[in-house]
């Protein structure tokens, strides 16, 4: 296995030094429109520019970078659609969205895998629980497939692009050579480690050694970040070009370009995104273990795994919303006609589909809690609780979801009188869904606290003013959420408006904070009301695991397309427009199709690597096939 | 695990009610207390989560969920539920074939059409002869607002008369949308006291949209249907700035800005 994985690793590099180097040289030096494209862009050179945000972001970058103006960039191609070689019955566009989105898919596991990887040793480490160890260990060995995925899929997008895009290729190469040819050393970097660190597993064990491999782990971890960052640069540059002037003439150097206006928000948000994904997608895992499991103690093993799985998807869960409410909020800085596509336009359809299937995460996450507070006979006094956090859920969907905009028929429209409804109208705007997500998150973290502490009783004599003390906690950050929402969300002006989102999150922050402190100090020492039967699930909990996975597939699969979108009919927004046939927008069944056909391959594939997971583990005696060796 | 408690309604048919109830719920909030219709397609979609809620309640239990499905087993299982077992089998088909026939059904009804509220603006535009770039576009009068508080009330003043003379026959004199041409126009025009439309955005967008009416979209804009004339060929550069102020004024909003947040 190890001969395979590492033969993938580098038929990858190389292919990714090919690209770089050989590519350029492939290419026709000057093609009639890219000198075209050089007179005209000279003629033109006063005209449009990025967004000013961009440009300010760009020009310290530019004006600190004099050396890297003895390199001379061309300006961007002007392409026609004979620029664009084609295979017959190859669609150039879905090919490239296809495997960039399935390479997406698995590297964002496979990055994110390692985090939880390193806090469930360190776990281990800490209190010396062996199973902790055990599980991490599980864990990494099923990224270990999706690894050579990964490496699969990279290479196969790199021959896309250069296939179907050498042109645009050619522009990034040159721009991200710098980064590029880091990004290829640290693929090296990172199989190495990452094979040290999942070989030497049962190596490193004990004393130091365990500290070597807890450190390698950490390395790990920094090596797929940056490659991660890296690989962010490029499509975030293709959103927010720093550094290059109206003609699309690079003047900066490899930070500059690196370091554009969406940037940091992607990186932050990749982050807790894949850790959230990463834990679903294990959390499948775990279900599918667990559903094929023929003994107790399998069950039992990998109900715990599935549940330690789903709190990682939740912790990774609840912070995302606002990750992805900053990245939004600096899109729109950067440019108003990106936003407002992406948000008031026609994407707007897609969020809506969005908050849809974050409605069935979050349901499918809590439903999962709430089958597991079976487990044990101590938590059936708090099933009669469920319905209402279930009520509180499902409204603040309902108005997570509501369109401002609505679908009506004509006799609908005729009867409202216009397009817009007098009272749900006032849910569709961003108050009215901030509102509603910090509700969603406070009671799904209530759900995540009633499970905690249905099998215990609080042995510490102050636990009613502890208990009260909580209460009063969630009381008063509601209020302070509900007030934040409706009063400077429609009371004040849209400064405010948009404003008021962060003390809300704040709020949220604080009740989760302080409730898990007072939780921790409450329960230190209770005494268990009835013993926990690890395994004791219905088979329908762990389908809510697959629910949880196959959303989040779909999820990422369909914002992966509007971030990549809303650049409409430019490869980089502004500075280099795409000529190819396929500069539309597609309408948004279509794109639905094309994300669900990724989401199936991608599910398919990781049953796949889940059921090699299985067969690694089974050794058949052959009786009598080998000749028998003589002693 | 305790034993099954005799219920003087089944947890099927509780289920079943729960869910009926909230359909029509919705329909007596909206269509009867209300007065304002909740259309058909946000009523589809709130359902769909409303029986996802219901089945996660009623199932998350292992004897919850096996009451729910213990007549369902037993319709299709027991011998005694023989003559339920057919009237069952035979409706249910029939009632799928009646919905997908009356979907499928031809009618005259115009299909429904997604309608892009706020179309995406270019970078820059051009109006009166010359380009304005609109991410850095201010509206000239606004400082006045707090530098001279008479001379803005007077420029509100003039807006507002630019106002009268032209816009409020579509947008209304009360400026939500109800002008005497209102119902002649579809999409109807704009209703400037929603939350949803002027308050979000910038003036400079505002000025594109007033200047350049519905032919000033640009195709990535698309889809869009919008019959605002293009009023540059009908307004000063001035005038629009000042009606800009006199719709926000007259409101009470604020147009959106990047300065504070």
């Amino acid at each position: 296995m190890l001969t395979r994985n590492m033969k993938i690793t580098c038929g990858a590099f190389l292919l990714a030094v090919f690209a770089m180097f050989m590519q350029p040289a492939l290419m026709p030096a000057a093609n009639a429109s890219e000198a075209a494209a050089t007179a005209s862009s000279v003629a033109s050179a006063p005209a449009a520019m990025p967004a000013p945000a961009a440009s300010a972001a760009a020009a310290p970058a530019t004006a600190a970078a004099p050396a890297a103006h003895a390199v001379t960039y061309p300006p961007a191609p002007k392409l026609t659609a004979a620029d664009y070689p084609t295979i017959p019955g190859v669609n150039s566009r879905v090919a490239v969205w296809l495997v960039a989105q399935l390479h997406l898919w698995f590297g964002a596991f496979v990055v994110a895998v390692p985090m939880f990887v390193f806090i469930i040793e360190a776990i281990g480490m800490a209190t010396r629980d062996e199973r902790y160890d055990n599980m991490a260990y599980e864990f990494i060995k099923v990224s270990i497939t999706a690894y050579s995925l990964t490496a699969i899929l990279g290479g196969l997008l790199s021959f896309c692009l250069i296939l179907f895009y050498p042109d645009l290729f050619k522009y990034m190469a040159l721009i991200f050579k710098g980064s590029m040819w880091a990004y290829a050393l640290l693929f090296f970097a990172e199989s190495a480690v990452l094979y040290i660190y999942y070989y030497g597993w049962h190596w490193l064990q004990g004393g130091n050694k365990k500290w070597v491999h807890l450190t390698l782990g950490l390395l790990l971890n920094a090596v797929g970040c940056l490659l991660m960052f890296l690989a962010n640069a490029w499509t975030t540059f293709m959103m927010s070009p720093a550094a290059v002037d109206a003609a699309g003439v690079f003047n900066g150097d490899t930070w500059a370009a690196i370091h554009n206006f969406l940037w940091n928000p992607i990186n932050i948000h990749r982050v807790v995104a894949n850790v959230a994904y990463g834990g679903s997608i294990v959390g499948a895992y775990a279900a599918f273990k667990f559903l094929s499991a023929q003994k107790k103690e399998e069950r039992a093993h990998y109900d715990w795994m599935g549940y330690n799985a789903n709190f990682i998807a939740i912790a990774a869960l609840l912070p995302l919303p606002f990750a992805g409410y900053y990245l939004t909020a600096e899109l729109y800085a950067y440019s108003q006609q990106m936003g407002i596509t992406l948000m008031g336009g026609v994407f707007a359809w897609i969020f809506i589909i969005q908050a849809v299937l974050i409605g069935a995460l979050f349901l499918s996450a809590n439903y999962y809690l709430w089958c597991g507070m079976g487990r044990s006979e101590g938590a059936y006094r708090y099933n009669p609780r469920i319905k209402y956090i279930a009520i509180v859920l499902v409204v603040a969907f309902l108005v997570w979801f509501t369109p401002h905009t609505l679908v009506l028929t004509n006799s609908e429209l005729k009867d409202l009188g216009g397009p817009y409804h007098k009272y749900l109208g006032v849910l569709g705007i961003m108050p009215a869904k901030n509102t509603a997500v910090n509700y969603l998150l406070v009671f799904t973290f209530l759900s995540f606290m009633f499970y905690r502490r249905a099998n215990k009783v609080a042995t510490v004599s102050w636990a009613a003013a502890g208990n009260a003390a909580q209460i009063a906690l969630f009381t008063a950050g509601l209020i302070n959420i509900t007030i934040l929402g409706v009063y400077h969300g429609y009371f004040t002006n849209t400064v405010y408006k948009v404003a008021a989102s962060i003390p809300q999150v704040l709020t949220t922050l604080v009740i989760i904070i302080v409730s898990t402190i007072i939780d921790a100090f409450m329960y230190k020492g209770a005494k268990d009301v009835a013993p926990l039967h690890w395994g004791r699930m219905p088979p329908r909990s762990q389908y809510a695991l697959f629910l949880l996975a196959v959303s989040f597939t779909w999820l990422m699969g369909l914002m992966g397309y509007v971030r990549s979108g809303i650049r409409q009919h430019w490869h980089i927004s502004n500075i280099f427009r795409d000529g190819s046939p396929d500069a539309f927008t597609p309408g948004l069944g279509y794109v639905a199709n094309i994300v669900s056909i990724g989401t199936i391959m991608f599910m398919a594939m990781v049953i796949f690597v889940f059921w090699l997971s299985t067969i690694s583990g089974k050794h058949v005696v052959a009786k009598g096939y080998w000749k028998e060796q003589q002693a | 695990m305790s034993a099954t408690p005799k219920r003087m309604i089944p947890r099927l048919l509780q289920m079943a009610l729960v869910i009926v109830g909230v359909y029509f719920g919705f329909i007596l909030f909206f269509d009867v207390l209300l007065g304002q219709l909740i259309p058909k397609s946000l009523l589809t979609m709130y359902m769909v989560f409303v029986v996802a809620g219901v089945v996660m309640v009623f199932t998350f239990t292992e004897q919850g969920a096996q009451e729910l499905a213990g007549p369902i087993k037993a319709l299709v299982e027991d011998p005694s539920k023989k003559m339920m077992r057919n009237v069952v089998f035979v409706i249910v088909p029939l009632l799928a074939g009646y919905y997908t026939y009356s979907s499928m059904l031809l009618s005259f009804e115009a299909p429904v059409e997604l309608r892009t509220i706020h179309p995406a603006p270019p970078n820059k535009f051009k109006a009166y002869g010359k380009s304005y770039n609109l991410t850095t576009l201010e509206n000239p009068y606004r400082k006045f607002e707090k530098e001279d508080p008479a001379k803005f009330k007077e420029l509100v003043k003039e807006g507002g008369d630019v106002y009268i003379r032209n816009c409020q026959y579509c947008h209304g004199d009360k400026l939500d949308g109800k002008g005497p041409y209102a119902s002649g126009l579809n999409p109807t025009p704009l209703n400037f006291q929603d939350v949803g439309t002027i308050a979000q955005l910038q003036e400079s967008f505002l000025f594109w949209r007033i200047a350049t009416g519905g032919p000033g979209l640009p195709a990535e804009a698309a889809p869009w249907i919008s019959s605002m004339p293009v009023w540059q060929d009908f307004l000063t550069e001035d005038e629009i700035w000042k009606v800009i102020l006199f719709l926000y004024n007259y409101t009470g909003r604020q147009p959106r800005s990047w300065a504070h947040e």
